[in-house]
């Protein structure tokens, strides 16, 4: 298993949002969360590259093993775990720097100074987020000029540079226009055959397109974990049925 | 029995009647309004003729005085020979120490502050302080100049003892508009950075930083231009004497424009006050530019970056 959460509970102060929870993701495949909003998706996410820590009242409870390592072990490096898991944000959030500096920053965080490994770098993550052709003649250009559709491309792109064996997605799409928002499920599907991708969405379709395994969360517990297809043809829990059916959330 | 039709008009009137009203209220704000309008751009332009008026005269009186022999002769006890070459090039090396000293500790302190002790005590405690300071008369800062920097330190009547008692007085102020400056940055960025592996110093040197700089340096400079024009703790510290050459080294003695034009003016010679008003013309032309720069890079920095 590369991904495993095991009796995961989670509180923000005296409120427990996550309720024992386990989980097990095998490399290379596409899990995506739903849920009603609030259910506890994002925090559940963030768990995976300890994005939590930067809120003081966040407590954890249950272990989170990647390849098989607690990476709340007191021995784990967080900026060492963050360069192995990468995040995209729900919004694009580039940095206001140029298209190629936005790239080239995690290699820059990582001491990486040889500026031919990071120029290749930076065309190799490009080209992996399907976003190279339309911005090869510009890199020196500011990344605020770009859409918003290719804005999260390069936010994708910049996660990309730092060589991470996990991807987690924070409703990457949510923002877009539906075009760019099927590039984007284009890419998720594309990148699956070298990372390990785990997708919070609240669009049905786009998860059961993208996604491998689906897991539906419902007021901080995990509901029911299963292939995609066998969870939105065939759920076994009533949840879910209704929640998928659209008949509450 | 009131007939139907009569209690649909009187309902009619009712909405007409409230209708009215509110049509004469939203009359009665629109005048208001209009009335604040015209009041706000009266005393603009009142403050506006004011300076202008003022500046004409300036020009008027020493228009003429203000020549290449004014800006490189050195001060002398007669009027039509003396310049304020020493008091220019005083208050050019006031402010670049003053910078050299102010800017990194003043940025420290605000990145401290905002970034690694947001809700600690000490934080309360200096952020009620440093409002305070940024209060406190700048003559009180003289005096504390006097004694800490010239007589305990023992740096005497200097240019290094100026430009630490004027860093001092503008410290807060930098303080506080580098903290404003690093709170306009989203907490996306930071996130951003964070999630690449970034460490908190690497998030904040490589992106908080720069995306607030020129916030910073705005800050900076007004608060640099406050200083260009202080006159009275400078007098504290001893800077009034006559000083018939150009520092050479920050243990010098000096003189800067406020102090010469203080000088000049407190003449009896009329001679002198058309000196004065020349050097004002200078000064003010310094602290214009400044505020220009100031006003220029907060325009770009708009353009540049919108979150
Ligand atoms: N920083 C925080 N401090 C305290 N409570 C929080 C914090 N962040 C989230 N919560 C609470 O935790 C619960 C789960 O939030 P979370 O953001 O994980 O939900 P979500 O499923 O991602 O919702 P959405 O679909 O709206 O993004 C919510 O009740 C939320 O109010
Ligand atoms: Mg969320």
């Amino acid at each position: 298993m590369k991904i495993e959460a095991k009796n995961v509970n989670f509180f923000y102060g005296p409120d427990q949002v996550l309720r024992d929870i386990s989980m097990s993701i095998k490399k290379n495949t596409v899990t995506a969360l739903i849920g009603p909003s609030g259910c506890g998706k994002s925090t559940f996410l963030r768990l995976f590259n300890r994005m939590n820590d930067l809120i003081e009242t966040a407590k954890l409870e249950g272990e989170i093993l990647i390849d098989g390592v607690d990476i709340y072990n007191k021995n784990i490096n967080v900026n060492e775990l963050r360069k192995t898991i990468g995040m995209v944000f729900q919004k694009p959030n580039p940095f206001p720097k140029s298209i190629f500096e936005n790239v080239a920053y995690g290699m820059k965080v990582n001491g990486i100074t040889d500026k031919s490994i990071i120029e290749e770098s930076v065309e190799e993550s490009l080209k992996q987020a399907a976003l190279w052709e339309e911005v090869k003649d510009k890199l020196k250009k500011s990344a605020f000029a770009l859409s918003g559709g290719q804005q999260q491309r390069l936010c994708i792109a910049r996660a990309l540079a730092v060589k991470p064996s996990v991807l987690l997605m924070d409703e990457p799409a949510s923002a877009l226009d539906p075009i760019s928002s099927i590039k984007i499920e284009e890419l998720i599907y594309q990148l699956k055959a070298s990372y390990t991708i785990m997708i919070v969405t609240h669009n049905m379709q786009q998860a059961s397109r993208t996604s491998d395994k689906t897991a539906f969360f419902y007021m901080g517990e995990l509901v029911e974990f299963d292939d995609t297809r066998t969870l939105f043809t065939n759920p076994k829990k009533e949840r879910t049925q209704n929640y998928i059916t659209g008949r509450f959330g | 029995m009131i007939p139907e039709k009569s209690i649909k008009s009187m309902r009619r009137q009712k909405i007409l009647l409230a209708r009215l009203q509110t049509i004469t209220r939203t009359r009665y704000y629109k005048y208001q309004d209009i009335a604040f309008k015209y009041f706000g751009l009266f005393c603009t332009i009142l403050g506006i003729a004011i300076l202008v008026l003022f500046l004409a005269n300036l020009i008027y009186t020493a228009g003429a005085r203000l020549d290449w022999g004014f800006m490189t002769n050195l001060p002398s006890r007669k009027a039509a020979k003396a310049g304020i070459y020493t008091a220019w090039v005083g208050t050019l090396w006031i402010l670049s120490l003053t910078t050299l000293i102010a800017l990194p500790i003043g940025i420290g302190a605000g990145v401290y502050l905002e970034e690694y002790n947001k809700k600690g005590k000490l934080a309360n405690i200096l952020e009620i302080n440093i409002a305070n300071l940024a209060g406190v008369p700048s003559i009180v800062y003289g005096l504390l100049g006097l004694e800490l920097f010239a007589r305990f330190i023992g740096a005497g009547e200097s240019l290094l003892t100026g430009a630490l008692t004027l860093a001092l007085l503008i410290l807060p102020v930098i303080i506080v508009s580098t903290r404003e400056a690093l709170k306009t940055v989203p907490y996306t960025i930071r996130e951003a950075s964070y999630a690449l592996g970034a460490t908190k110093w690497q998030t904040i040197w490589n992106q908080v930083l720069p995306a607030s700089m020129a916030g910073i340096f705005t800050g900076m400079i007004l608060a640099l231009s406050r200083a260009v024009g202080e006159t009275a703790p400078l007098i504290v510290i001893g800077a009034l004497a006559f000083v018939p050459f150009v520092p050479s080294s920050v243990f010098d003695s000096f003189t800067v424009l406020p102090i010469q034009i203080f000088n000049w003016v407190s003449r009896p010679q009329k001679e002198f006050s058309v000196n004065a008003a020349a050097a004002i013309i200078v000064l003010l032309s310094i602290t214009f530019m400044m505020n220009g720069i100031a006003v220029y890079l907060r325009y770009r920095w708009q353009k540049k970056i919108k979150w």
